[in-house]
């Protein structure tokens, strides 16, 4: 099981660190600083951590010695909008041009070493040849006529938080936009389809309510195994499918379908965990009670798994990135809203809280490979 | 010759002393630094050389008005401040 958990909050990157038995945290990267995400690079064992200064903007450091001493590379840029051509969205609002938060940090793909995928607000999908120093606009998916349609969920504009490369062509890559549903390419990016059929948005008109430019999934995953098998948690509830994406099918899970996060098993395509609240109006654990849900059957049936987890007063949501599987799909990390980080090595069965006093957490991440 | 000053919070992430420089707007004196110092660029401007929202440019007390162009004239003595601005962020 990977025994070394990256943990990004609004204070800081914690980098959490299993020894006979016992977690603990290790060191704390950034203190202070707004940390919204990491990606641990499988392929040549760099880190990456991307912060969001506020005031100074947007950065990317990444890290060759796991963490200990980092480097600040590029960031994505936006094309300069000439004065007096400013595009519109579907709101009327001027469309934003310019980098606001990286949303998604990604391996191109094994046979493509140093190559990255990175999605960010506002809806840019950017890629860099060269382990972050510099980095390319995808203009295929910028240009194309549906992203105008796209809008902010939460944010003012709308984002690309899930990219997803398929580890038998990584040319064949989905990625999920919130507001704009999930998109596919099959020759690398220069062409994109909408994959969306089943999906519904509650949040829209009922003509509009199937449409496939402004689903909201909060987070999309692929069962690396099966490639095929696909989940996410929308905002109007849980979606699966069995397709690649082709066509999706509504789930119901207790308490509630209501969450950002989703986990898929590493192997098995059935094997799904959510982390729920109880609705889009009220972002709180159903009766302050915080659940993992288990599927092992693709949604047929949950178990509502609450062993080692508050069960009284408890508030804590959980964002679409905080929830993690590790490679062999025993280990389970995820962190909440409220600083506590949550460990579990046997499924779900039961959690350990490793810490209580954790900054608000964004993401969490297993290093691979640990 | 005018000087450009720079918050100490932003010190904090990039090295930035107090410089002196050559030029007549604000664009041109920032630019001397950049030039200098072009990991500073990024912290102070976005992508497309705007005043990032919440950051501030003050020339003899005053906020400059021009804060895409950064077209404010400066004199030969003029004092710059790079400030946070203490919305957002």
């Amino acid at each position: 099981m990977s025994t070394t958990v990256l943990v990004s909050t609004r204070k800081g990157l914690f980098t959490v660190v299993c020894r006979d038995s016992e977690w603990d945290i290790e060191r704390v990267s950034f203190v202070g600083d707004n940390v919204t995400l990491t990606f641990p690079d499988h392929r040549d064992g760099a880190w990456y951590a991307a912060l969001d200064h506020g005031h100074f903007g947007v950065k990317l450091h990444r890290s060759d010695n796991r963490g200990e001493t980092w480097s600040e590379v590029g960031v994505p840029t936006y094309p300069e909008v000439p004065e007096g051509q400013q595009e519109v969205g579907p709101s009327g609002r001027p469309l934003t041009s310019s980098l606001k938060l990286f949303w998604a940090l990604e391996s191109a793909g094994d046979d493509r070493p140093g190559e990255l995928w990175a999605g960010t607000i506002p809806g840019g999908l950017f890629r860099s040849r060269d382990r972050g120093d510099s980095w390319e606009l995808v203009k295929s998916l910028w240009e194309h006529p549906l992203r105008k349609q796209w809008f902010g969920g939460g944010a003012d504009d709308p984002g690309i938080h899930s990219v997803l490369v398929d580890p038998a062509d990584s040319r064949h890559v989905f990625v999920g936009v919130s507001c704009g549903g999930v998109w596919e390419t099959t020759d690398d990016g220069e062409t994109w389809e909408p994959r969306c059929k089943g999906m519904r948005a509650d949040f829209m008109p009922p003509e509009r309510a199937e449409d496939p430019a402004i689903q909201d999934p909060h987070i999309v995953v692929a069962c690396p195994a099966d490639f095929s098998a696909m989940w996410t948690q929308h905002h109007c509830g849980i979606w699966r499918s069995r397709d690649g994406a082709k066509s999706w099918q509504q789930i119901k899970a207790p308490p509630s379908s209501f969450g950002f996060a989703v986990a898929v098993h590493p192997r098995d395509p059935n094997t799904a965990y959510f982390v729920p609240a109880i609705s889009d109006q009220r972002r709180v654990p159903v009766d302050g009670r915080v659940v993992v849900t288990r599927t092992r059957d693709g949604g047929e049936s949950f178990d509502v798994l609450t062993n080692g987890l508050p069960q009284r007063h408890a508030y804590d949501l959980v964002f679409r990135h905080a929830l993690a599987i590790d490679p062999t799909g025993e280990r389970l990390a995820f962190g909440s809203t409220t600083g506590n980080l949550w460990i579990s090595d046997n499924a779900g069965d039961s959690f350990a809280c490793i810490s209580h006093h954790l900054p608000q957490i964004y993401a969490v991440r297993f290093v691979p490979g640990t | 010759m005018p000087v450009v000053h720079f918050t100490a919070n932003l010190r904090r992430h990039v090295d930035c002393p107090t410089t002196e420089v050559v030029g007549e707007t604000v664009r041109d004196a920032l630019d001397a630094v950049f030039a200098q110092n072009p990991r500073l660029r990024g912290y102070v401007v976005d992508e497309h050389g705007a005043l990032r929202k919440h950051m501030n440019v003050f020339v003899d007390g005053e906020q400059v008005c021009d804060r895409n162009g950064l077209s404010d004239a400066i004199g030969p003595r003029a004092e710059l401040y790079v400030m946070q601005a203490l919305s957002g962020g």
